[in-house]
């Protein structure tokens, strides 16, 4: 096979990879918007929330340490103790719920029934203060993470696509270990809201509040169950972003990314924002290697935001989005 | 009135039993809008009863404080004797009062079968990580489920649809679907909001049918309102009238049927 082509499927790999993160952040944003119709900008923030935390914990850092320096006038940093990784995922967890039952409570709940707008500013709002918040529990400077998670490049599929191809394909551990965490994480969910009792709730909240109300649902609960599972989606998205790039602000930013993955699977759709990611994370890498060096490199940057224009110019709903009917 | 009625059993054979619900002295306002005067009626376990009256009688509005939709600002709700506090609808949902909408809320987007499954989730008790892992109690509710599920797709003869994503189906079959999720939850008390609004004569008398057996087979109590005098008069038991939020009738369907105010309410008086 020739050089060039081989090069491409590498290149085809990788993008397939690096969708599998776009398409856990979307994923997130997905879940939120179906239960809730809350387009939940914050998304991004909490999965640099969760990275932090995981963090401070794992570190022992103590939460708020310059806030209680500066008042106290101590000098306390840390605790002095390491926490296993896995201990400190389940703590970050309930860090999460907790998030996820106050923003119910104090946010979400006394704007039942606003204008999508409005609840989508509120999101805005959250997104910033919790930014904040991270900042001041946890420090605002770069923190690396690592809860053991394999890394570099994996030398066997080198050595045996070598074999095969005389080419060896260079695939880094972590996005096959994400790639693998992501596809357990989004079958657990479809199988989780197809047959469980909370995941029927949950479709049945999704569709009609009346209706779901009239069963005897309460959607306080299935709310607040939404933004945790929002919360846990956040948290295995910061640890993979976390543990490639460093937990700081940036990682926020992944959110951004997440948008044109919306715009081609569709708001509403679990597969969709898989197929989304996939297609976002394929095509920018492959954009990249064929057209990239004809205009100059960069492509990355920009590839796709003009997909998703071009999908809202032609297929506004989505790949897989409910298609949209006006009825006159 | 009350004690002739309670404990009795009808000609056709059924046993209509004690007090099941009460309402005591109900008024409801809007701002400065009284949609419920003072109304004081009874439901009595086994029966059918129905509420009737014309266009903003407030009979709608009736149904809405019972399945706690809205809370009326004074009187007193009693089920099965005891004073209900003021409850969140998806609390009445618990207690088994399972309700269908004058325009129908059903979950468009998902299928016959889940529709009704969703009436059961009021007996499904497992945790949530049961219910993630699939184990112990979670699998055993499931089956139990299934069969009263089954139970009710077979009464309502829509098997054939049981697949079908509901928002695909004809209007009068989505009613049915509608009461099939009611019946699902097995409720002590069932409220019917306009359950033959819409509907063709044909699709009006499997309504009615349907209704007379879930009473008949279940002894379910039922309370309903409707537009129909005529419906109404050949299903319940007893009838309450109301007119601008006020009761102006209350009795057998022969008995309300010669009061002169609920005569003078359905056909107009003339002031002359």
């Amino acid at each position: 096979m020739p050089d060039q082509l081989l090069f491409a499927i590498e290149v085809t790999l990788n993008g397939l990879m690096a969708g599998v993160l776009y398409a856990l952040v979307a994923l997130g944003f997905v879940l939120i918007f179906k239960a809730s119709g809350i387009f939940n900008y914050a998304q991004g923030v909490m999965a640099l929330f969760a990275a932090l935390t995981l963090v401070g914990i794992m570190d022992g850092q103590v939460p708020f340490a310059s806030l209680i320096n500066a008042v106290f006038g101590t000098e306390i940093h840390t605790f002095g103790w390491q926490v296993p990784a896995i201990i400190a995922i389940v703590l970050t967890l309930v860090v999460m719920c907790i998030l996820a039952w106050c923003v119910q409570r104090f946010v979400m709940r006394h704007l039942v029934n606003q204008e999508p707008i409005i609840l989508f500013m509120a999101t805005i709002g959250l997104a910033y203060f919790m930014e904040g918040f991270g900042d001041l529990m946890w420090g605002a400077d770069i923190k690396k993470l690592d809860v053991g998670l394999p890394q570099g490049i994996n030398d066997t599929i080198d050595q045996v696509t070598y074999g095969w191809f005389g080419y060896g394909f260079f695939i880094d551990n972590l996005d096959i270990v994400a790639t693998v965490i992501a596809a357990i994480l989004v079958i657990g969910l479809m199988i989780f809201s197809q047959y469980s009792k909370q995941g029927r709730a949950l479709r049945a909240v999704a569709d009609d509040h009346q209706a779901a109300l009239s069963v005897g649902i309460s959607l306080n609960y299935i709310w607040v169950l939404v933004w945790s599972i929002a919360g846990f989606v956040a948290l295995v998205a910061g640890i993979m972003w976390g543990t490639k790039s460093g937990v700081q602000f940036s990682l926020s930013l992944i959110a951004l990314k997440a948008l044109p993955v919306l715009m081609l699977g569709g708001f509403t759709s679990i597969p969709g924002a898989i197929v989304g990611g996939l297609i976002i994370g394929v095509g920018e890498k492959l954009f990249e290697f064929l057209i990239g060096p004809m205009v100059g490199g960069a492509t990355e940057n920009w590839f796709a935001y003009v997909l998703a224009l071009l999908f809202l110019v032609f297929r506004p709903q989505g790949l897989f989005g409910e298609k949209i009917i006006e009825r006159v | 009135m009350k004690d002739t009625v309670e404990g009795h059993v009808t000609a056709d054979g059924r046993t209509i039993g004690g007090m099941l619900m009460e309402m005591r002295n109900i008024t409801l306002r809007f701002g400065g809008v009284v949609a419920i005067k003072d109304i004081s009626f009874d439901i009595l376990e086994g029966e059918i009863r129905a509420i009737i009256g014309p266009n903003g009688a407030g009979k709608s509005s009736m149904l809405n404080v019972i399945s706690g939709f809205y809370h009326p600002q004074e009187g007193d709700v009693y089920f099965r004797g005891e004073k209900r506090p003021p409850m969140r609808p998806y609390q009445v949902a618990r207690m088994g009062i399972a309700r269908t909408f004058q325009n129908i809320a059903l979950f468009e987007g998902m299928s016959v079968l889940d529709n009704i499954m969703t009436g059961r989730l009021t007996h499904m008790n497992s945790g949530i990580m049961a219910q993630a892992l699939w184990w112990g109690k979670a699998q055993k509710e499931e089956t139990e489920n299934r069969e009263v599920i089954e139970k009710v797709i077979d009464f309502l003869e829509i098997q054939a649809i049981r697949k079908t994503p509901v928002g695909r189906l004809p209007y009068g079959l989505k009613k049915r679907v509608e009461l099939g999720r009611a019946l699902a939850a097995e409720p002590k008390l069932l409220l019917l909001d306009e359950p033959m609004a819409g509907m063709n004569v044909e699709e009006k008398e499997d309504m009615s049918r349907f209704i007379l057996d879930v009473n008949d087979e279940f002894g379910t109590t039922i309370a309903l309102i409707e537009h129909d005098m005529g419906v109404v008069m050949d299903l319940s038991d007893r009838v309450v009238v109301m007119d601008y939020g006020k009761k102006i009738g209350d009795g057998t369907p022969d008995e309300v049927r010669n009061n002169q105010q609920v005569i003078d309410a359905y056909l107009g008086v003339s002031h002359d």
